[in-house]
């Protein structure tokens, strides 16, 4: 196998080919979610509450049923209510009773939003009527919105049998807390008392939107003989599978589910909204259903990333060394337990070597949409107020905000407080490529300030599937298992490439169905590149294998002497009058030689790389207005190497373009009455391409990955963990205070340099 | 022995708090095994759906996978992401 360092040798790996999918984006013509139309396919439409919190008294859709052309009405109690156990997706396992019952609610709901019924009708706008005239009875409930809020005493509860987890001996009340995660070592109260300098704060930050352009969509039909089908856009089509057969007690053997070309997932797309729906209603009246999400649907009732409340305490010594800190962090969850709050704790100092560590993290339920993953998930909340207070920290020693970090820098060997030790880490090496680059040493004119700050993301393997087929003039596809929403055909097409030692163009990559390939784990943790990438690489090998030993039988020479470089076997042996076989006149005899030249390979990947990053961002601030601009932004980051630079670029720039949204503008804005009022991208800001600048890119690969075959770290994470720091500390030297809650919103921004 | 600890929560849930203890097992299969004699639930809990740093090293689903007999085993919630 190849070992991960063999940069110089490589001839694809590290090229820029043009994207697989490029021209069917462009041309309209790849099929997302909501392109697939079926014979006699109905429209789906639900109906939401309109309460944040309320028990279901009575549905009544009789008069529904009445309006013609409706084929099909369903609510809760039409899933299984047996739906049990837990499946592993987004942030973490997820149990499937809470997925079906934030699919369609069961007894209450527990969001303004939440899907009480389903109806199929023969047109979209008879569905919509049918929808108006379902008739829900409520008894409202009062709701609690705020993360704090909910954690006090007296706060209305959400789920009456949730008693907080991880807490000794078992609480005697229930609670909206879910969860309570402590970790940490050494004598933080110890250390703290010999500090030479202190900072602590508290920080908040808002619930966000992944902002995925593509809403969620599916179309599905039930077969009369039981086996069904799915078609959708998602980042796993196992998982879809796992997830709608468990809420509607079905074997998985029969459902397929087909993924769709992918418009945007970030992780919101690690979970299923309307696909049990759509199914069960196909099941009830016999015809497909389509159902798509409006935008407005999408910000109330699909996945957004927690919002948070955090205090952070540091303590070092005059010279800048780190001694201890400690943690407190609050994440909405939403309507269900399950924020990424551990991960928050796990990432928050994961940068840098601290001897004394205490973290404590709170998973809380509140009247919101259940979070979904997001990029990173919890880091860069976390990462918001370490950074923050470090940029404090910095400006109390007098110490230039690089060289503080790069005095507590973590570097191989250094021991997590989740109990990793760091290994083939360029997190001082990215500091030093930062710290030297142009960007950094250009003077800011007057009125402009700079933020940096740094970040870290685990990125996981797991398990992956891949296949190489042979095609009979030499050409090769390449089956993966993973929706691509990152780029990975690409990746895919020229590890394969690679390996083979074919040129790109003989190397084709698709999306397997559920029934096509092996199973995978999602499009998620940054896993894709590394792990299937491992997957396909493995397949490669062994068809050259299979190639070798097919040129050896030809030539009737020891395998031994087999040659394959370049595409083509060559034999070493002198003795035999052997001509070169290339990969065409290898597979144009392959049924000659043993039939079609083809590998499918499955693996549990381990060995994954952590990533680092480091942000600058330069910006200015209008004085009457209060609105932040920013001038020039910089996004730097240990990626392993880069299969393919310009999509590991591409999402570098992604990512930091989020991260800017996140700390400028994004958040969701409840009213008293529990209401989201800014369900629509007219008043949910997201940035656009006139808000920013060109983002640059700093690509260290200093560091490949000894355990991926051609050095691969993820690298889809890592960029929008700093960015939320590096803005809000450029504002905070802008405005000459601290700045310790986001979205820094030109409203806050003035009312903060009005205090002075 | 090797020497476990834990820094999930829900671990001290079976555990009645205890974070730290030594096992007497030498592979993720055996320490299952180990957990779930003596803490029933907590093995398959493990298993199904928590992280096992060994020495330093994240393993995930890797039932396999050995260790020594001075080993560091540290039960971390799994990692998944967006």
């Amino acid at each position: 196998m190849s070992d991960g360092n063999q940069g110089g040798k490589l001839k694809v790996v590290g090229q820029r080919p043009i994207r697989p999918d490029g021209v069917d984006k462009v041309t309209g013509r790849a099929q997302f979610g909501a392109d697939f139309h079926l014979p006699g396919m109905l429209a789906g439409r639900i109906k939401r509450s309109p309460h944040p919190h309320a028990r279901i008294a009575s549905i009544d859709t009789s008069a529904a049923e009445k309006l013609p052309g409706v084929k099909a009405i369903v609510t809760g109690a039409d899933f299984d209510s047996g739906a049990s156990g837990e499946v592993e997706a987004g942030e973490g396992h997820t149990a499937i009773r809470e997925v079906a019952q934030n699919c369609l609610a069961v007894g209450k709901v527990l969001y303004v939003g939440h899907a009480v019924a389903a109806v199929a009708a023969t047109q979209p706008e008879i569905a919509a009527e049918a929808v108006d005239l379902i008739e829900v009875t409520y008894e409202v409930l009062p709701h609690v919105i705020d993360v704090e809020e909910a954690m006090a005493p007296g706060a209305p509860l959400l789920h009456a049998d949730m008693f907080t987890k991880g807490v000794t001996p078992k609480p005697d009340n229930p609670s909206n807390i879910a969860l309570k995660s402590v970790m940490g070592r050494g004598d933080v109260a110890g250390a703290f008392k010999s500090a030479d300098v202190i900072v602590e704060g508290r920080y908040t930050t808002a619930a966000v939107h992944q902002g995925y352009i593509e809403p969620h969509a599916c179309v599905a039909s039930w077969g009369a003989d039981g086996q069904s089908t799915v078609w959708c856009s998602s980042q796993g089509q196992f998982l879809v599978r796992a997830l709608v057969a468990k809420i509607l007690g079905m074997p998985l053997s029969d459902l397929k589910v087909i993924p769709a070309e992918i418009g945007g997932g970030f992780g919101g797309k690690t979970t299923v909204y309307l696909e049990p729906v759509a199914l069960v209603l196909s099941r009830k009246c016999g015809r497909p259903v389509k159902l798509v999400m409006s935008r407005e649907e999408v910000f109330l009732a699909s996945g957004p990333t927690s919002g948070s409340v955090m205090d952070v305490k540091i303590a070092a010594t005059k010279d800048g060394k780190i001694t201890a800190a400690e943690m407190m962090l609050a994440y909405q969850a939403g309507a269900f337990p399950g924020s990424p709050v551990h991960l928050g704790c796990m990432t928050a100092f994961a940068c840098y070597d601290v001897e004394n560590l205490a973290l404590v993290g709170y998973d809380v339920v509140s009247n919101r949409p259940k979070v979904a993953a997001y990029r990173a998930p919890g880091a860069p909340m976390a990462a918001f107020a370490v950074e923050s207070a470090l940029d404090e920290l910095a400006q109390k020693l007098g110490m230039d905000p690089i060289d503080l970090r790069l005095k507590n820098a973590v570097k191989d060997g250094a021991k997590t407080v989740y109990g990793a030790t760091v290994k083939s880490a360029a997190f001082v090496e990215t500091l030093e490529m930062v710290k030297a680059s142009e960007h950094y040493k250009t003077p800011l004119a007057k009125g402009q300030a700079r933020g940096v700050a740094a970040g870290f993301w685990f990125n996981i393997g797991g398990e992956s599937s891949a296949a190489v087929h042979v095609d009979e003039d030499g050409g090769v596809t390449v089956v993966s298992s993973n929706p691509d929403i990152g780029g990975s055909r690409a990746s895919m097409a020229m590890m394969a490439a690679e390996t083979l030692g074919l040129p790109i163009e003989r190397v084709r990559c698709t999306i397997g169905d559920t029934t096509s390939i092996g199973y995978s784990g999602s499009t998620g943790g940054s896993r894709v590149t590394f792990a299937t990438g491992m997957a396909v690489v493995q397949a490669a090998e062994k068809v050259v294998a299979d190639l070798k030993r097919r040129a050896a039988e030809t030539w009737g020479c020891d395998l031994a002497m087999v040659e394959w470089a370049d595409g083509v076997a060559t034999c070493a042996d002198p003795s035999k009058d052997a001509k070169p076989l290339s990969m065409k006149a290898l597979a144009s005899k392959s049924a000659k030689t043993g039939g079609p030249i083809a590998s499918e390979v499955s693996i549990n990947a381990q060995g994954a790389a952590a990533g680092f990053g480091v942000h600058l961002c330069d910006l200015e601030i209008d004085p009457e207005t209060g609105r932040s601009t920013v001038i020039r932004y910089t996004a730097a980051q240990d990626v392993g190497r880069a299969i393919h630079p310009a999509y590991v670029e591409g999402q570098l720039q992604g990512g930091a373009a989020q991260g800017i949204g996140w700390a400028l503008n994004e958040e969701y804005v409840y009213g008293k009455s529990g209401q989201l009022e800014n369900a629509s991208f007219l008043d949910y800001r997201m940035p656009v391409a006139s808000d920013l600048p060109m983002i640059d890119t700093i690509l260290v690969e200093s560091r490949p990955n000894p355990r991926h075959p051609y050095g691969a770290k993820g690298v889809g994470e890592v960029p929008i963990v700093p960015p939320l720091a590096a803005v809000a500390n450029a504002v905070s030297h802008v405005v000459g205070k601290r700045m310790t809650s986001l979205p820094l919103s030109p409203a806050k921004v003035l009312a903060a340099m009005a205090k002075g | 022995m090797a020497r476990l600890t834990t820094i999930s929560g829900r671990v001290g849930d079976f555990t009645g708090g205890l974070t730290h203890f030594d096992v007497e097992a030498r592979s993720v299969r055996a320490l299952v095994r180990e957990l779930e004699r003596r803490f029933p639930g907590l093995g398959e809990f493990v298993e199904d759906q928590m992280a096992i740093a060994i020495d330093g090293e994240i393993f995930q689903d890797a039932l396999t996978a050995e260790f020594g007999a001075d080993s560091e085993i540290v039960l971390i919630p799994r990692i998944s992401g967006g």
